[in-house]
């Protein structure tokens, strides 16, 4: 186990990164030639594009065969990333089944549930969208008040209540929700995780247009709808266990991968040589936030590959996941905001005709110091739990 | 692809923190101040340890390792503020000179000489800064090798010079064990260690070794502050509880501690591409630097207004710690200059 320090990719890795190039150069579609996944012609176009990267199966390149991936470890999936990046693919509209339910589904589901659900979310023919927040119980998440209640007639649970934010939530298929089914229980025992068809009867779905107009997520209204016991994640008042292995993913290593920031950082600094040539001054006075958006997105990838090499050699990731998500999104907006500094009084256009990159990359970073948690919850959970001060 | 360091690094790491624990108290720090030196008891268990020849080929009394190996023990010396020149002598003297001499043709008497004295701890140096090299030279005051960078007629030149033949001025720190002093000294042939290419290559290379052992001082004390901060905000009590349990304070270390987290990767990467010799080495030291720089600075910024007053104390010990990131924070380039550094380096590769 004594093996030295060493951050270059074995020749199996790199040519696992030449097959992944090979097939991105034949099939990714043109750079934003897709319409945004959070309008309903371009969610399609994007599950179009996730079942033609399925067809060859790099639509979950880490997952087992059988379930439609290829069965590579940990780094040749961050090697997948950087070539995706790399060839300014489509933003993958399963993110939250992929990157979220799934590694969750692997931990906590029985083998039918693995059956029936892996493959299609694989292929995006069911996408899935996250039933977790409530109007009034947002950061504070064992607040939530949507009930399930036991129908021992019909083997279920009957759901009522209300979700929002739930993003994919205007055009998903299915929903991964927590929802309480032991009112009597402390507030973070009984509740559950259950898996719902957005199909059936009584749930309600009203889109939310974000604040760049399109519905990135929704509102779900559940009035008596019922799941089957089969469609239970985990167990019956465990659902804060299953949750909180869902938002480790969230904001540990799958959500977000270093080569979204590398990349982005990347044409940053074409930006910046842009800047030079047409507006020198402005461009010198940005230098250093430059530089530093590049260094962070540098440290974001070295950190996953420290954190991914301890996964591998059979550690865990546990409260490092909150610092690591303060990280990336604080990334993401440092990156954005150098970029509109840089392109100045252009940086307000947007609108039909106009292809706004940095504009819409920023709209998007605004959101991550937000979702998943919000970063004051990481900075508390850091504290209490890396450095051991008390709750407050 | 393995990322880690392995378990006899991590074994000999351990066994430098009990040795420092027990060896070098804030009050072992307190004597420094009051009577710096350069080789202590301190020092000769360390050198017994092969800390000092770590970098030193076996060919010349050292260990012939690496910057990976000696990157955590670094970071222990950070941690307790350790007033003995290690990083500099182990981490960028030994190395600088095993580089001189696989380019002197036949070997330099001197060299190999200094080389021997660094592993068996014979001797402390002090080493110039490239970008400064009439500045004041940390460690120079009481070093017993001087490694200097000059003007010739080639373009910089490296120097050598046993500190005997050069007297040094001292100029005052506000920590007193960075032993600030001024060499007085002439550039001479016999000095001459390297010109030319040759120098300019020792030169960058020192640059970047120096910046990433400094960065791992820096991460060690960072990682002290945070813990004794940590440690403070839980005893400390205000309105009948602990100001650890307030947001206000949670927050402020743990802006920290995410900035530690994500300097350490960056500080072991870069030790790592040096030794590996492949790949942009100074990208990955000025990575590093910048981000120890500004993990410590926080680090401090955060400690001192979590401690509130007693901080501001001598009788508190945080001081020797702010005192020594603050100095760290700017040698070898700060945060800023590392930036600037990096960004003209992203942009040479522009067409």
């Amino acid at each position: 186990m004594d093996r030295p320090m060493d951050l270059h990719y074995t020749d199996a890795q790199e040519a696992f990164r030449a097959e992944a190039r090979s097939w991105l150069d034949a099939h990714a579609p043109a750079p934003r030639s897709l319409a945004s996944l959070d309008t309903a012609a371009g969610f399609e176009a994007h599950r179009a594009w996730e079942a033609e990267l399925a067809a060859d199966r790099w639509s979950v390149v880490s997952w087992p065969e059988e379930f439609g991936g290829r069965g590579v470890g940990i780094l040749e999936w961050l090697v997948f990333e950087e070539e995706y990046w790399r060839a300014q693919a489509p933003l993958r509209v399963s993110q939250n089944g992929v990157f979220l339910l799934a590694p969750t589904m692997f931990e906590f589901g029985t083998d039918a549930q693995k059956q029936r659900f892996l493959p299609p979310m694989a292929s995006a023919a069911e996408i899935w969208c996250q039933g977790w927040s409530e109007p009034d119980a947002g950061s504070d998440l064992a607040g939530i008040r949507s009930r399930a209640q036991r129908s021992d007639d019909e083997g279920g649970w009957v759901l009522s209540g209300q979700k929002t934010w739930a993003s994919r939530g205007a055009f998903a298929e299915w929903c991964f929700g927590l929802f309480r089914t032991d009112p009597e229980a402390e507030r973070h025992r009984g509740l559950t995780y259950f898996l719902i068809d957005m199909a059936t009867p009584g749930v309600t779905v009203r889109p939310i247009p974000q604040i760049d107009g399109e519905s990135g997520f929704a509102e779900l209204f559940f009035e008596d709808v019922f799941v089957p016991d089969d469609l239970v994640l985990g167990e019956v008042g465990k659902g804060w266990n299953v949750a909180m292995a869902t938002a480790g993913s969230e904001r540990g290593l799958s959500l977000r991968s270093p080569a979204r920031y590398s990349r982005a950082a990347e044409r940053l600094v074409d930006l910046y040589a842009d800047c030079l040539e047409r507006d020198p001054d402005r461009a010198r006075r940005s230098a250093d936030s430059v530089a530093q958006a590049w260094m962070d997105a540098e440290a974001y990838r070295l950190n996953t590959l420290w954190t991914a090499t301890r996964v591998l050699d059979g550690g865990s990731v546990g409260p490092e996941a909150s610092a690591n998500k303060i990280h990336w999104s604080q990334t993401d907006l440092s990156i954005h905001r150098a970029a509109l500094d840089l392109l100045g009084p252009e940086a307000e256009f947007h609108g039909d005709g106009v292809d706004a990159p940095w504009l819409d990359g920023f709209l998007f970073a605004l959101a991550g110091p937000i979702y998943a948690g919000t970063n004051e919850i990481q900075r508390n959970v850091v504290a209490e739990r890396m450095l051991g001060l008390p709750r407050g | 692809m393995h990322f880690a360091f392995t378990e006899t690094q991590i074994e000999f790491r351990d066994a430098v923190r009990q040795v420092l624990a027990k060896e070098c108290t804030t009050d072992d720090v307190r004597a420094a101040y009051e009577a710096p030196a350069a080789r202590t008891g301190r020092w000769d268990t360390l050198a017994q340890m092969g800390i000092t020849g770590l970098a030193v080929p076996e060919a010349h009394g050292g260990l012939g390792l690496g910057l990976v190996d000696l990157v955590p023990i670094i970071e222990e010396a950070g941690r307790v503020v350790l007033p003995e020149p290690l990083a500099m002598t182990a981490g960028v003297a030994g190395p600088l000179l095993a580089d001189v001499n696989t380019t002197a043709a036949g070997g330099n008497a001197h060299v190999v000489r200094w080389l021997e004295g660094v592993a068996s701890g014979d001797l402390t140096a002090a080493v110039a800064d490239a970008r400064y090299p009439r500045l004041p030279v940390a460690g120079a005051d009481g070093a017993d090798l001087l490694l200097l960078v000059a003007d010739g007629p080639d373009g910089p030149e490296l120097h050598g010079i046993d500190a005997g033949h050069a007297p040094v001025v001292s100029v005052p720190s506000l920590d007193p064990t960075r032993r600030l002093g001024e060499p007085a000294w002439v550039p001479s042939p016999e000095s001459l260690l390297a010109s030319g290419a040759v120098a300019a290559w020792c030169i960058a290379r020192t640059a970047d070794r120096a910046a990433v052992v400094t960065g791992a001082e820096l991460l060690g004390l960072a990682d002290a502050m945070i813990t004794r901060t940590a440690e403070y905000a839980k005893d400390r009590q205000q309105f009948g509880k602990p100001i650890g349990s307030f947001q206000a304070v949670k927050h402020l270390v743990a802006g920290a501690q995410v900035l530690l987290e994500f300097a350490r990767p960056a500080v072991y990467g870069a030790a790592w591409a040096i030794d590996d010799g492949t790949g942009d080495t100074a990208r990955a030291a000025s990575v590093a630097k910048a981000y120890a720089s500004d993990a410590a600075l926080e680090a401090s910024r955060i400690s001192l207004q979590v401690h509130g007053a007693i901080g501001y104390t001598w009788e508190c010990d945080l001081h020797l710690f702010l005192k020594r990131s603050w100095a760290l924070a700017e040698a070898w380039g700060s945060a800023a200059d590392h930036r600037a550094r990096l960004i003209d380096s992203l942009l040479a590769e522009k067409p």
